[in-house]
């Protein structure tokens, strides 16, 4: 990668907490790191594992998620949810190989805007100090070793048919 | 030479598991040997790869490759059938997304030759001898395969049409697959020729699987007896059969083990094991989280426990932290 390299970060909030808070903290003039880019979704027992997956396999460095505050979820348990998924997530990625200053939950209410800038900010710098992830970058370099079977053969083919 | 469409059948890094599902068709074997002819089965015919190699392109009907792909040879060979045939079955488990073999992701290269040629307890090597790729004495040069870093799925080598799932397939499916081809009747390309859903949904223990299922405790087959008519999940094993397609006839929990996923996912499902983890995970009975990282840590392997027989397939695809990987 030649040009300046920054983190993308993926952060998924829920629609009754910390998006809220999001907007709170752009209402609020609460100035924090750009690297993230927000999907709402309704409730964070809604993130599938696949999700966060998908967003490494798609070149993001880092993923957030947040919820609201255990007993407050909007539909009473979906953070528990998310809470036991992402226990044995992190653990999952964590033997991928995947650091676990990428991964992180938070919970954050719906009038804690100055958490979520402090959360972003914070994540950003750690994932800036672990540098790029890059999968697809690396699967690419992976797949360098079968680039050349089929134009071997057909090199051989062309031979033996003259 | 008779007019009989032509079928091969070719192992790659494979148990020969798969070669046995083909014997394992039991006289149902005379009604495929009846209608085609094998051109190629290494493991049971002796043919050579020249004879291969002097065939058009595409004269082949249909090959039907099992097991991953790790060294260059299986790699050729996998180019060389695609070119000569019409129609590729990716056969098996490993074929399919990786299967067994493919767990060696999770080490590097030189970590696996190492322990193979020196490490292991049953090797004696003081030389720490190592096979080499190419080697020359008295004017003449012997060749061996090249071990590549990552294993692959057939189709992250060559393209592939349809896919057999299992480790090893029911021969049902199998002989479906052969007779559909042979009536021309063949659904779109890239599909999986099983049923699309879940192993659980035709489960002869589905009614004993409780709606509002919670686990309290994670259980591995050889810590408690398993009762053999109760939903595996409702005792507390780990069953991959919510997140896992049917078409296998149920064969493990008919003998009283839980699914352990080797029909790899759904059409619907782009990482098997994230799906199977997001359906674990979610009814563990507990909202704390020491808790809930207690009861969790009864399964101790998550990505050997959900990838064992996709892990090429997944979307990590491999381990990260890995030298070469960097």
């Amino acid at each position: 990668m030649s040009e300046q390299w920054d983190p993308k970060i993926l952060a998924i909030f829920c629609n009754w907490c910390t998006y809220t808070a999001a907007d709170l903290a752009g209402v609020s003039r609460l100035k924090y790191e750009p690297n993230v880019r927000v999907v709402r979704v309704m409730c964070s027992g809604r993130i599938d594992p696949q999700f966060v997956l998908t967003a490494f396999a798609s070149g993001a460095d880092g993923v957030l998620i947040g919820g609201c505050h255990p007993g407050d979820c909007h539909y009473v348990e979906g953070n528990y949810k998310t809470l036991r998924r992402v226990t044995l997530l992190k653990r999952m990625l964590q033997d991928f190989g995947i650091e676990p200053d990428r991964f992180r939950l938070e919970w954050i209410s719906a009038s804690e805007g100055d958490r979520v800038q402090k959360v972003v900010n914070d994540m950003v710098a750690k994932v800036r100090a672990l540098g790029p992830l890059n999968l697809p970058g690396r699967i690419v370099e992976w797949d360098k070793e079968v680039e050349h079977m089929q134009s071997e053969i057909d090199a051989r083919e062309g031979v033996a048919h003259v | 030479m008779s007019d009989k469409p032509k079928v091969a059948l070719y192992w790659c890094a494979s148990c020969g598991g798969c070669e046995e599902s083909v014997v394992d068709l039991a006289e149902d074997i005379l009604t495929v040997v009846g209608a085609v002819d094998i051109i190629l089965w290494p493991v049971a015919m002796d043919f050579k790869r020249k004879s291969i190699e002097e065939m058009a392109d595409g004269e082949i009907t249909v090959t039907m490759i099992n097991g991953a792909i790790r060294t260059s040879e299986q790699e050729e060979m996998a180019h060389l059938l695609r070119k000569k045939s019409k129609i590729m079955v990716a056969y098996g488990s490993c074929a399919h997304t990786g299967g067994i073999p493919s767990l060696s992701n999770g080490f590097e290269r030189e970590q696996i030759l190492k322990y193979v040629y020196q490490e292991a307890p049953t090797v004696k090597n003081p030389n720490n001898t190592r096979p080499q790729t190419e080697y020359t004495e008295n004017g003449w040069t012997a060749t061996l395969p090249e071990f590549r870093n990552v294993c692959r799925a057939l189709d992250q080598v060559i393209d592939v049409d349809y896919y057999i799932p299992g480790c090893a397939p029911n021969p049902k499916l199998l002989l479906d697959a052969v007779l559909a081809i042979l009536k021309g009747e063949l659904p779109p390309k890239g599909t999986v020729l099983a049923p699309d859903k879940a192993l659980c949904d035709g489960c002869p223990r589905l009614p004993t699987k409780p709606i509002d299922l919670k686990i309290g405790e994670f259980k591995r087959p050889w810590q408690a007896k398993i009762d053999p008519e109760v939903c595996m999940l409702a005792q507390g094993f780990v069953c991959l059969g919510p997140a896992t397609r049917s078409g296998c006839g149920e064969r493990c929990i008919r003998g009283n083990m839980p699914c352990t996923g080797c029909f790899g996912p759904t059409s619907k499902v782009h990482d098997h094991g994230a799906k199977i983890l997001s359906a674990l995970a979610s009814v563990v009975d507990a909202n704390d989280e020491p808790e809930i990282q207690r009861i969790l840590a009864g399964i101790p392997d998550p990505v050997g426990t959900f990838y064992r027989y996709g892990m090429a397939k997944s979307l990590i695809r491999r381990k990260l932290s890995l030298l070469s990987s960097k």
